[in-house]
């Protein structure tokens, strides 16, 4: 794992080195995430996302176990519980507002954390298990993320279950069957509920286990860098302890401060007031929309509106999780040796538009489904398709990158001193 | 061979959605939306004017004020409206005395139901501190008997329950008025309801609820206009939604001034670790 100049753990006091003997956990701390980890010495604070991922992964996990402890998985009382919790349960109240607004920012932090593996390339070799793994990652967050919201079984919880799971009734000739297997019944309820609260207990850990090769994945080529140039020796490195362990934990502090904002003054921002009406299986809301963090996608779902060959809705069902799976491709459809975004003028160009047509169909997922909202979306999604399978794998071809640094010391000094010193040595 | 397919996908989502997009735009061309009546005359929530004293991050409750809206809830809301996550020992966080608390249960309107401790049989007893506001119809299909078939709802969380909020509850109480001359016929207030410009629908079944100045008379001698009932009452509402709001705020306060501490700190430990090293 990791360089040849890595540094070696070489405990000194006797109680570790007879630990190193028998259960090396102290080792693989040090190699993993202190001196014994060398990481490129230009990242730059976008590098910091997947600590901070981390740390609100480690959050919701806290959070939700504490709130497990009061919270009641059946129907008739689940919302009532969670007003036990708001009022009755000692600082109940925060725990729960940590949570919900903790599932939001896990949320920004990692698609912050994606747009940065977009832009500076992190998906190329050999770095693709790492890519495919996050987006393992992305996809159980979403799972996860969507079964917490139905546990307080208020009106949106209750109708945003019934919606993604009549997804399942657009699949040919057994879809009604699935959704009734998946939901255990006819529409949720009771036992939809408990097992959702069941999954949702267990899919956290999951998501831990997996971050745990993603960082396995990441720690073999070691982290990518701003100008995508390999690291070439140990010029180019810094320790990872106490150089980033630093920069984190600024990073840590700045989100935190954020975090607080939202948690103390504005707790209920990013929620549904519908939400806070208990579930009622009579008594439709006006527009269903699920949290923010799903509406890209849930805007493409309904961008198509006619039936071609296809119902519109399997169309809707199959671009929604298409949106998501055609990045497990994307490897291999953006073959551009480069991986900087930095160094790609075209790229960096069709990049932005993605973020802002992302953006756009956010807008879009969380407005009522009618005019103009539909026919921007049905763009959005357009180009969303466009982007990923017909411009990216043009533009690999055809794109003439800028000319890059020789090394990562060269980007960040100018000059690299030490790599024309073997020439002049030898 | 994966370029190729994905080319393929990729061609095809865009035509289909290039299919519906055109679909959808003669479809608007030809049959542009109109505008509903509901939208042309439906009003935004607006806040009494000053806000409510809970607002901002500073923001804290009027004990006095919630003691009025209290008042009011008990006097006029409470005839149809339960409060059924609020318990009467809650009543303390309004200033109420723990005596003065066991009087209000004890002398509560609706009785609590019970069973006979000597034959078992379903009765029902005074409340005391530690019930729950109880309900105020022992089922809903009553409650929809009663009140022309509109159940009451809730009013616990009903600040929190509604887009806009306070502000929605404050303009819905003092909203109504008489329909305006160019509303469609359609769209008039049919038998039991009635018109109110700041109701999803603009007709509701709850009749207005504060109808006259001096509805309520305030023993702390605050003058009860049908404006000052509504925004006291709110008021108290918006407690009954958030209890723990002043809790919240203050422990915000002193968290943020401790991350902003720790932040500084961390970032004088970053440039310090830095210090050496370009980068």
């Amino acid at each position: 794992m990791s360089f040849p100049w890595a540094e070696q753990y070489k405990p000194t006091n006797p109680f570790m080195r007879w630990m190193d003997d028998r259960l090396p956990l102290p080792r693989l701390v040090y190699n993993a995430v202190g001196k014994g980890y060398p990481v490129p010495r230009n990242l730059n604070y976008f590098w910091n996302f997947g600590v901070l991922a981390g740390l609100f992964l480690v959050i919701q996990i806290v959070t939700g176990i504490v709130l497990a402890m009061h919270y009641a998985a059946n129907s008739s009382i689940a919302f009532a519980s969670v007003e036990h919790i708001m009022r009755d349960v000692n600082s109940g109240w925060l725990m729960r507002y940590v949570h919900a607004n903790g599932a939001s920012f896990f949320f920004i932090v990692v698609y912050i954390h994606i747009f940065r593996g977009l832009y500076y390339g992190s998906y190329k070799p050999p770095r693709e298990m790492v890519w495919l793994l996050g987006l393992v990652i992305f996809l159980l967050m979403m799972a996860t993320a969507f079964m917490g919201y139905v546990l307080p079984w208020g009106q949106m919880s209750y109708w945003g279950a019934q919606v993604i799971t009549g997804l399942f009734e657009a699949i040919p000739l057994v879809g009604t069957t699935i959704k009734e297997w998946l939901l255990g019944g006819f529409a949720p309820d009771n036992a939809a509920l408990n097992r959702f609260f069941s999954l949702h207990y267990l899919l956290p850990f999951v998501i831990a286990g997996v971050i745990i090769l993603h960082i396995w994945a990441l720690h073999l080529p070691g982290s990518s860098n701003p100008t995508g140039v390999d690291v070439k020796g140990p010029q180019d490195t810094v320790p990872f302890h106490p150089y980033y362990t630093a920069k984190d934990g600024f990073g840590v502090g700045v989100i935190l401060i954020l975090f607080a904002i939202m948690v103390f003054f504005l707790p209920n921002y990013l929620g549904h007031a519908d939400n806070y009406i208990e579930a009622n299986p009579l008594s439709t809301p006006a527009h269903i929309v699920p949290e923010w963090y799903f509406w890209p996608f849930y805007a493409i779902l309904r961008a198509f509106t006619v039936d071609f060959i296809l119902p519109a809705k399997l169309w809707g069902v199959v671009a929604m999780f298409g949106s998501i799976l055609l990045l497990f491709f994307l490897p291999w459809l953006d073959k551009s040796p480069v991986r900087s975004g930095k160094y790609r003028p075209q790229f960096k160009i069709w990049f932005w538009v993605l973020v802002v047509d992302v953006l756009i169909l956010g807008w879009c997922g969380g407005a009522p489904a009618e005019e103009p909202y539909v026919m921007i979306s049905q763009l959005a999604s357009m180009y969303y398709f466009a982007h990923f399978l017909i411009i990216l794998p043009i533009i690999s071809r055809t794109e003439r990158p800028r000319p890059m640094p020789n090394s990562i010391t060269e980007a960040v000094l100018g000059t690299d001193e030490s790599a024309a010193q073997p020439a002049a040595a030898s | 061979m994966v370029r190729v397919i994905g080319f393929l996908v990729g061609l095809g989502f865009v035509f289909v959605l290039g299919f519906s997009l055109i679909t959808g735009a003669i479809n608007y061309v030809s049959n542009p939306p109109a505008e509903t009546v509901e939208h042309e005359f439906h009003r935004h929530a607006h806040a009494p004017e000053g806000g409510f004293a809970s607002d901002g991050p500073f923001g804290r409750f009027d004990r006095q004020q919630l003691q009025r809206g209290f008042q009011v809830f008990k006097e006029v809301c409470a005839a149809c409206h339960s409060l059924q996550y609020v318990a009467f020992r809650n009543l303390t966080d309004l200033g109420f005395t723990e005596p003065e608390v066991d009087a209000i249960a004890d002398q509560w309107q609706i009785q609590v139901p019970t069973v006979d401790p000597e034959t078992g049989e379903e009765t029902t007893r005074n409340a005391v501190a530690a019930d729950r506001f109880p309900h105020v119809y022992p089922n809903e299909t009553a409650g929809r008997a009663a009140n022309n078939n509109a159940y009451p709802p809730d009013l616990s969380l009903i600040t929190k329950a509604r887009e806009g909020g306070a502000a929605y509850t404050y303009s819905l109480l003092t909203g109504y008025q008489d329909p305006p001359e160019d509303l469609p016929e359609a769209n008039r207030p049919g038998t039991g309801l009635y018109y109110n410009p700041y109701f999803a629908n603009l007709n509701l079944a709850m009749p207005p609820p504060l109808t006259a100045d001096g509805q309520v008379t305030y023993a702390d001698g605050t003058e009860a206009t049908i404006d000052q009932m509504a925004e006291d009452v709110t008021a108290f509402l918006i407690w009954t939604a958030e209890p723990k709001l002043e809790a919240r705020k203050s422990t915000g306060w002193a968290v943020l001034i401790f991350l902003v501490f720790a932040t500084v700190l961390a970032w004088l430990a970053y440039q310090n670790v830095w210090r050496d090293q370009k980068h």
